[in-house]
């Protein structure tokens, strides 16, 4: 294996303490600075065989503030992967042309195996029901950035625990850092077994509820919110009876820590009231914004740039951007 | 006690794969691809055993087998005997150990998973900290168990 291959990103649950965190101190390198020309004369292709249009835009401001140049596509139906080419032959070709490869895939294990196949470096974007790891990283930038550390916190998330792919890689990602989880599920959308057992191999601490109320928030430092889905539901009578017991309204945060930040990887339907929106501990627009920021680095870091490469980077930018 | 008839003849030089539960001797004969040898194979199915109550043979002249071929067996059937035969007789008795890894042994039981909508070897991490046959497949990271999965047919 190459040594450029090395540096795909495939899933955060490999990664290291250290580089966790280098990571996160990159991504604060370029929210200080997230104008620079540190990527002038790179292409980044941006291959998206299934939509998303909220990580697109985040990756392509990401590669374009930092003066790469973009190309790629966004709508499948127009690749020839519909006229029956096989991935290997789609990642090869776009490998000739471009430095990095990011990749939104509708099977699972798709960005491992174009990671194998592809002489660039691949960043998963999205496989599927799999793995999203750079979600992850914008997720622990923003738990870092508002409680100043990742060590030692209560997280609590609440939802569809079963089938939520962003709780399952948080939960692998936070094993470096001794959390309590708090898991709040429907038991329908409980967390799965093998994820239980996951924290019992690594000593993570965790509790479950069946309530969400004021009491239970009230201890918490994070609470991670994601949408309960009706077409998840086997059983919709169970569906009607738990629909709205999952929804975090203003008042069930009159107890609330005042370190408390409510995230969610968005897009909301209404499992957060907008009378939320307001609060301080409302944090789910900040962190889309740190998306950016992360991308910036997790980009940077693919493409072999070290953290000291970007603290001594001379391609800053200067003008005032908000 | 007289000593029985050999219901399969012997063989002069090669290898014995003994003690195969009859209903696995076909996946026996796809995993060492035995179809693709030149020289005579000799198949006994569904013969009386005193242990197994129902076993198959198979004995493969002049065939020579590495470590990483006979593992394969453990996917379907780990209790062989294994004998190396040289002049008609045993020099050596093998026994097949189940592998770390399974490179286009078995397919992914994952309709969604990339192994099975390109084509491209699959692979699974045989887990030896749970309970016996747990594997992961190294793309989509679903565990499985063997006693569910499916040989890949190479026929």
């Amino acid at each position: 294996m190459s040594i450029l291959e090395n540096r795909s990103l495939v899933t955060i649950a490999n990664l290291s303490k250290e580089k966790i965190l280098q990571l996160i101190e990159m991504a604060k390198e370029f929210e200080r600075f997230p104008n620079r020309k540190i990527l002038e004369g790179r292409i980044i292709a941006t291959l998206f065989f299934e939509p998303s249009t909220r990580t697109r835009l985040s990756f392509e401001t990401a590669a374009n503030r930092l003066g790469g140049k973009v190309i790629g596509f966004t709508d499948p139906k127009v690749t020839s992967s519909t006229k029956g080419e096989t991935l290997k032959d789609t990642i090869r070709m776009v490998a000739g042309y471009a430095d990095l490869i990011v990749m939104r895939h509708f099977l699972e294990g798709a960005a491992r195996y174009a990671s194998e196949v592809s002489p660039v470096p691949v960043i998963n974007a999205g496989d599927g029901a799999n793995q999203h790891p750079t979600q992850t990283m914008l997720d622990l930038y923003s738990i870092y950035k508002t409680q100043g550390t990742l060590e030692n916190l209560t997280i609590h998330l609440v939802g569809d625990l079963k089938y939520g792919r962003t709780v399952h890689s948080l939960l692998m990602a936070m094993r470096h850092f001794n959390p309590t989880f708090h898991f709040i599920a429907p038991t329908e959308l409980a967390m799965p077994e093998e994820y239980k057992e996951y924290c019992q191999l690594h000593k993570i601490k965790y509790i479950e509820h069946n309530d969400f109320d004021e009491n239970i928030i009230a201890q918490a430092d994070v609470l991670y919110m994601t949408r309960v889905q009706r077409e998840r539901f086997t059983d919709l009578m169970e569906y009607e009876r738990v629909k709205n017991t999952y929804i975090l309204r203003r008042e069930m945060l009159h107890k609330a820590k005042e370190n408390l930040r409510i995230l969610h990887p968005l897009p909301r339907v209404n499992e957060i009231s907008y009378d939320v929106d307001d609060s301080p501990h409302a944090y789910y627009f900040q962190q889309a914004q740190n998306g950016l920021y992360a991308r910036e680095a997790i980009i940077c870091d693919a493409l072999g740039y070290s953290l000291e490469d970007v603290k001594n980077d001379t391609t800053i930018l200067s003008f005032p951007t908000k | 006690m007289k000593k029985k008839e050999l219901l399969v003849a012997a063989i002069e030089n090669g290898t014995v794969v003994d003690h195969i539960p009859s209903e696995k001797l076909f996946d026996v004969v796809s995993l060492l691809r035995l179809n693709e040898l030149q020289s005579a194979v000799m198949i006994g199915y569904r013969l009386g055993s005193s242990k197994y109550g129902n076993k198959s043979i198979i004995k493969i002249a002049d065939k020579f087998f590495s470590d990483a071929e006979l593992n394969k067996l453990s996917v379907v059937a780990p209790n062989v005997s294994l004998s190396v035969i040289k002049d008609f007789e045993v020099v050596e008795k093998r026994s097949v150990s189940m592998p770390s890894e399974l490179r286009d042994i078995v397919r992914c039981a994952n309709p969604q998973c990339i192994c099975n909508n390109e084509p491209m070897e699959t692979l699974f991490h045989v887990l030896d900290s749970k309970e016996l046959g747990t594997m992961v497949c190294h793309y989509c990271e679903k565990e499985q168990s063997l006693s569910t999965v499916q040989l890949i047919d190479h026929r």
